[in-house]
């Protein structure tokens, strides 16, 4: 059986992508970090792989908003590559400034039009940018990369993470949709951890198919125990962190698929 | 053509929000307020193409609504969409032409993707105010008390009326010369000051004569040159110098105090460690080098930007960093950055505004900057700022201190650079404007209130992403072998980094091909320019096309300006015409040296006195929890990304509830077990009263932080940061003489070598009060030690928050009652007093058992005793953990206090608990562990002093019955954060 292969797009401004890597290849697949300019020049270069991770940073400095000039270059450049792949059984994984870019680039909802987007994320209620733990509780629905998750862990580090939409309705066809799989939960003594204000404590959503996860906390980020803030003396050091299984989740689900 | 594109929020605008209240608190009552992001737009472009750009690339359609019209039509200044009320006042506040404007270049770029092509973009922010509540006049005011810095911005009222942005013509060669010939000396110092040199009249003597032998006047470039060559910023002028020094043990003289003392006690280290040396390179390159692994060393480098950050807190402080990253970048072959610190010195935040001078930046405002400098630039790069501090003290009102650290690592044996002639001068990076001009030697001057509007040309402005590519480039640059050498452009710019590299070779460079961000800089501007993000590498022939690839790959501009050369001559030329010539011995070997006479006269004992009308224990040890110093930071930690790269072991807030970390912890390689431990010390209250024990105070801090988290006392590096006042004066020089003995001596005992350091001195701020008198400040004599500790395996790290109810806590090492200097004095419950003086031998001990306690598994918890003593660190294990402890204060072993402790006497509690002798820990030990731990400690001074109790609660006693205070966690824990909460909601 081949090996799962992922592709991790690096631009100016990316930073995630080494750990990201780190992460896919500790759950058993290969990894290429692919400049977005090489891409764009050969998109055919995705024919190799079957999941294409925008990993976090902050792609062209955030400049003018969070994500949006690598969203326009994936969806002027890349638009119709990155719709066969995801037609093909790709998956697609967008975490922190990847979820942002997803979200401009309309994949996680082609319903909308360009420039009718119905949701985004905007700045955090406290105007700044936040690095802290927060508690998830996953709905997995068909979303692969949450399947067995229920109850986590992960930390969040973004200034742009409030998800918002432009009415009720939009916001209702999404969880009808099944698309609100992941959401900021209580913390053991009940206090709720959404960092940034987010509606219905919305922190990850993803497409129809489920092959789609766009998504403000790292899992990358707690992929084992010593990641933790608290593993000193009370986590076994070599432990796996909750964040592993969204990589482990993609690959066993593309291991399907190649085997 | 002129565009301007307006995005303005549908709703929920906070900035309007926080200029509403930031007005209000400078007495000027408004209601309301909107703002606004423009973007000046030039170009060949239709009204639909601008139009087009506005909704496509500027504006969220969920959130935001955009206005588009030429520059200057009235519909971009009247009643803004959507906003309730007249606001018939608007500011706009705009980058000054050439000052960097990232979001403008990036803007640029992303046009072309959707095919539009625009020659210039400047950024515009826009504020509408309300016409019936204040005038003009206020409204400006309220552009440059809040909006505005005039270092970089500029204001403007009502509409725009401007019709282009690109300006500039190309500069026509001139040459001019600068005649030094029979000029007295005072004429010789108005030069100087006049353009901004920072040249003695004494140097510009030797100068002139080397001129004189050439049968020439130096040309403007020339000279210029050898001014950034021989400032205080680029060569250590004073530290270097020959010192007469009389301190209490009578005199000494130095030819080279710092070769005679730092450097001194590496080299005596490395002699001893022989075969076992560790050290790598140290004090040669842009970083200090150490072993790491069998693949790799890591390299370590921590920079002051402070005059900038005075000037311009939130350039200033992003600027430092960047420039650090790049001293890490430039090491060898390129260092890969790891980890960010960062250090803030600044005069308490609640500094009465009637006592702050003109010209002066207030506290609270100056800390918000460098912390938003230093989180958008940090966070942008991908480099988790891990570590840190901040120190508060009134003589940093007008000259607040910002360091900042990077720690790096490269592959084994890359550390050193070779030049061959015939290599290529390769700059790489960001282009060059009339950034910074004069930083170099800006740094080696006193500030005044003037000095924001003379040296506003001295302020640099960050593209963090510029250097993120220019990261990418070198580091992939550097896997493939593509370079000999390389160094970043920091102060001095060009002139110091062509300067440095060809050295002893020689360069030869032509300036014309400098890439330029606009036209119009004369060659000295281009040469001594400090625009950020550029790094210069020598290139030989045969390795450039493949380089040049890999820079286009990456987007970076990398352009060959000339070659090194090897006739040991520096030779500039602008189009193929010289422009100016140097010889490179007399640049660097040239600079006459100068005795300094030095005086320490320890200042008078004062006896110890106490202040406690009607105080308890609990009451004083809450005052400690809420101090500046030992307060929370969290509200700066969180604003960092400290977990990028997913490194990180030991965070800067640990335990289930966020107590503080000593040293923090990252792995060197992900994966891998061998970590890198950072510790800090900074003692700054002792630096007016004993810089000898200031110094090594602050060095045994920053040790035991890293021996706290499990690092190994055997493979400990420092660095030195020395900020001081006006060393022209010999007392003042007395104290750093003092100071940099006292690095010697515990550098030595502790066999911890100095690896790297810097200076920055003469920070006197002087200004003029309303009567027309003459005020002078100088800080505090500051040295900031940092430690670089490793760990073998990083599993075996120890946080500092209690774990489990009824586990035993100890107290190991030597403890002293002496408060001077304490934060006992700083909240002012005491005056006077001794400063704690450390046992070397004792200390060493201490490190030694605490490393095999560690190496054992024996530890449940460790913390340093550091400021606020025994009591501060025991509330710090609690709040982390969220656990309570008893503890049994009689049970502390001293060696100065010789009678019994007893419950009423409140000043012997306070000195035991308060006390803050360095080099002690607390530990808390499982009670299956505790046999294992007494005969492992043996002959060190340690004692059980209690356990840790399930019920969230304090106790502090004394003897088995006597309780002395009994405190929730959850007061302690307000009392630690309650600064901290205010500042989160404070300005951003």
């Amino acid at each position: 059986m081949l090996a799962p292969r992922a592709l991790i797009l690096r631009g100016p401004g990316t930073n995630c992508d080494e750990e990201t890597a780190h992460a896919f290849e500790r759950a058993g697949g290969h990894t290429k970090r692919v400049h977005v300019q090489t891409l764009a020049q050969s998109p055919s270069l995705l024919d190799d792989f079957q999941i294409f991770c925008i990993p976090g940073g902050f792609s062209y400095g955030d400049d003018i908003a969070s994500g949006r000039i690598l969203a326009l270059e994936l969806t002027q450049r890349l638009g119709d590559a990155l719709h066969k792949f995801h037609q093909r059984g790709g998956l697609i994984l967008g975490i922190c400034n990847g979820f942002q870019v997803l979200l401009q680039t309309g994949l996680l909802s082609p319903e909308w039009a360009p420039n009718q987007r119905r949701a985004t994320l905007a700045r955090n209620t406290s105007g700044r940018f936040v690095d802290c733990w927060v508690h998830l509780q996953a709905k997995p629905g068909n979303c692969v990369f949450l399947q067995g998750l229920d109850h986590f862990e992960l930390p969040v580090a973004h200034a742009e993470g409030r998800f918002i939409t432009s009415d009720e309705a939009s916001l209702e066809k999404l969880e009808t949709g099944g698309q609100l799989v992941l959401r900021y939960a209580p913390n053991r003594d009940g206090q709720q951890t959404n960092p940034n204000g987010s509606i219905q404590n919305i922190a990850g959503m993803c497409d129809t198919t489920g092959r789609i996860l766009g998504l403000m906390p790292h899992p990358e980020r707690f992929i084992e125990a010593t990641q933790h803030p608290a593993w000193s003396g009370r986590l076994d050091p070599e432990a796996d962190g909750a964040g592993l299984t969204f990589f482990r989740n993609a690959l066993r689900v593309i291991g399907k698929d190649v085997g | 053509m002129l565009w301007e594109v307006d995005v303005h929020l549908r709703q929920n605008d906070p900035a309007a929000q926080e200029l509403v209240d930031a007005a209000n608190d400078l007495g000027l009552s408004i209601h309301t307020a909107h703002t606004a992001t423009g973007w000046l737009i030039e170009g060949d472009i239709s009204l639909n193409e601008v139009q087009k750009m506005g909704e496509c690339l500027f504006t969220d359609p969920v959130t935001e609504v955009c206005r588009v019209a030429k520059a200057g039509d009235e519909v971009l200044v009247t009643n803004p969409p959507g906003s309730a009320g007249a606001h018939n006042l608007i500011l706009h506040v705009l980058p000054k032409p050439g000052v960097t404007d990232p979001a403008a270049e990036s803007a640029k770029d992303a046009m072309l993707v959707l095919g539009v092509q625009a020659t210039a973009i400047r950024s515009v922010k826009k504020y509408w105010l309300p016409e019936d509540c204040i005038t003009p006049k206020q409204a400006e005011d309220i552009a440059w008390k809040l909006l505005a810095s005039e270092a970089i911005h500029e204001v403007v009222l009502g509409a725009l009326q401007l019709t282009k942005l690109s300006g500039g013509n190309e500069w026509a060669l001139e040459r001019k010369q600068v005649p030094l010939h029979g000029l007295s000396d005072s004429d010789l110092e108005e030069l100087s000051r006049r353009q901004c040199l920072a040249l003695t009249a004494n140097e510009l003597h030797a100068v002139r004569d080397h001129f004189h032998t050439l049968d020439r006047e130096p040309f403007e470039i020339e000279l210029e040159t050898i001014a950034q060559t021989w400032s205080e910023h680029c060569c250590h002028k004073t530290l270097g110098s020959p010192i007469d020094h009389r301190g209490p043990h009578g005199e000494s003289c130095y030819d080279n105090l710092l070769k005679e003392t730092v450097f001194a006690s590496t080299e005596i280290i490395r002699k001893q460690l022989g075969a076992d040396d560790w050290c790598v390179s140290v004090f040669r390159d842009n970083s200090g080098v150490v072993r790491f692994d069998g693949d790799h060393d890591i390299c370590v480098k921590v920079e002051t930007h402070n005059h900038p950050s005075a000037i311009e807190p939130y350039g200033g402080a992003a600027t430092g960093l960047g420039g650090v990253i790049r001293d890490v970048l430039g090491t060898g072959h390129g260092a890969k950055p790891l980890a960010n610190l960062d250090v803030f010195c600044v005069a308490p935040l609640e500094t009465s505004p009637a006592t702050i001078p003109p010209g002066v930046i207030p506290p609270k405002r100056l800390l918000h900057g460098v912390v938003a400098g230093v989180r958008d630039y940090g966070n942008r790069m991908g480099i988790p700022t891990i570590a840190g501090a901040v120190a508060f003290h009134p003589g940093y009102l007008g000259n607040p201190l910002v360091f900042c650290g990077t720690v790096g690592i490269m592959p084994r044996d890359s550390a050193d650079g070779r030049i061959e002639p015939g290599d290529l001068v390769v700059t790489a990076g960001g282009r060059t404007g009339r950034d910074g001009i004069h930083g170099a030697t800006f740094s080696s001057i006193e500030l005044s209130s003037e000095s924001e509007s003379k040296s506003g040309g001295s302020v640099q402005i960050g593209h963090a992403i510029h250097e993120k590519t220019l990261t990418d480039f070198v580091l992939a640059a550097s896997e493939e072998n593509l370079f000999n050498a390389i160094t970043d452009c920091g102060a001095g710019g060009l002139s110091s980094a062509v300067g440095e590299m060809g050295a002893e070779m020689g360069a030869e460079v032509d300036l014309k091909k400098v890439p330029l961000k606009y036209d119009g800089l004369s060659a000295t501007e281009v040469w001594i320019s400090e625009a950020q993000e550029r790094m210069v590498l020598a290139v030989a022939p045969s390795q450039w096309p493949r380089l040049a690839e890999i820079a286009r790959q990456e987007g970076v501009e990398a352009t060959p300006i000339g070659t090194f050369t090897g006739n040991g001559q520096l030779v500039l030329r602008w189009n193929g015409e010289l422009v100016g010539e140097l010889n490179c011995h007399f640049l660097h070997e040239g600079r006459p040296r100068q005795r300094l006479q030095s005086q320490f006269n320890p200042p008078q004992k004062t006896p110890l006195c106490w202040s406690l009308e009607n105080t308890t224990f609990e009451t004083v040890l809450l005052e400690l929890l809420q101090s500046e110093d030992i307060a929370s930071k969290e509200w700066i930690i969180r604003q960092y990304d400290h977990e990028v790269q997913g490194k990180s072991v030991l965070k800067p807030l640990l335990g289930p509830m966020g107590g503080p970390a000593d040293a923090t912890v990252i792995r060197g390689v992900l994966g891998r077990p061998r970590g890198i431990s950072i510790g800090i010390g900074l003692k700054h209250h002792l630096g007016p009263i004993h810089p000898f024990e200031m110094a090594v105070g602050g060095i045994v801090e920053a040790i035991s932080n890293c021996i706290a988290s499990g690092a190994d006392p055997e493979r400990i590096a420092l660095l030195d940061n020395f900020c001081w006042g006006d060393c022209r004066r010999p007392d003042s020089l007395g104290t750093l003489v003092e100071a940099c003995r006292g690095c010697y001596e515990a550098a030595i005992a502790l066999r911890a070598p100095f690896v790297s350091g810097k200076d920055s001195l003469n920070n006197v701020f002087t200004w003029k009060d309303n009567a027309g008198v003459t005020h002078e400040q100088s800080i505090p004599p500051t040295l900031l030690a940092t430690a670089i500790g490793q760990i073998n395996d990083v599993n075996l790290c120890v946080s500092s928050d209690f774990k489990k109810n009824s586990n035993r806590i100890a107290v190991v090492g030597v403890s002293t009652t002496e408060l001077g200097g304490s934060h006992l004095s700083v909240i002012r419950r005491v005056t006077g007093g001794d400063v704690p003086k450390v046992d070397f031998e004792k200390c060493k001990e201490v490190f030694r058992n605490i490393y095999r306690l560690n190496q054992q598994r024996l530890l449940a918890s460790c913390h340093d005793l550091s400021d606020g003593g025994l009591g501060v660190a025991l509330a710090e294990m609690a709040i982390g953990g969220g656990l309570g402890a008893t503890v049994d204060l009689a049970k502390i072993p001293f060696h100065d206090l010789q009678k019994t402790l007893k419950h009423d006497d409140l000043i012997d509690l306070l000195k035991v608990a308060f006390a803050e002798t360095p080099g002690r820990f607390l530990i808390e030990v499982n009670e299956q562990d505790a046999a294992a731990v007494e005969s492992t400690l043996g002959s060190v001074p340690w004692s059980w002093i209690g356990h840790v109790t399930e019920n969230n609660v304090l106790t502090i006693c004394c003897g088995d019955h006597s309780i002395i205070s009994q405190t929730s966690v959850v007061t302690l824990a307000t009392a630690w954060r309650k600064q901290s909460n205010t500042q989160t909601s404070g300005t951003n």
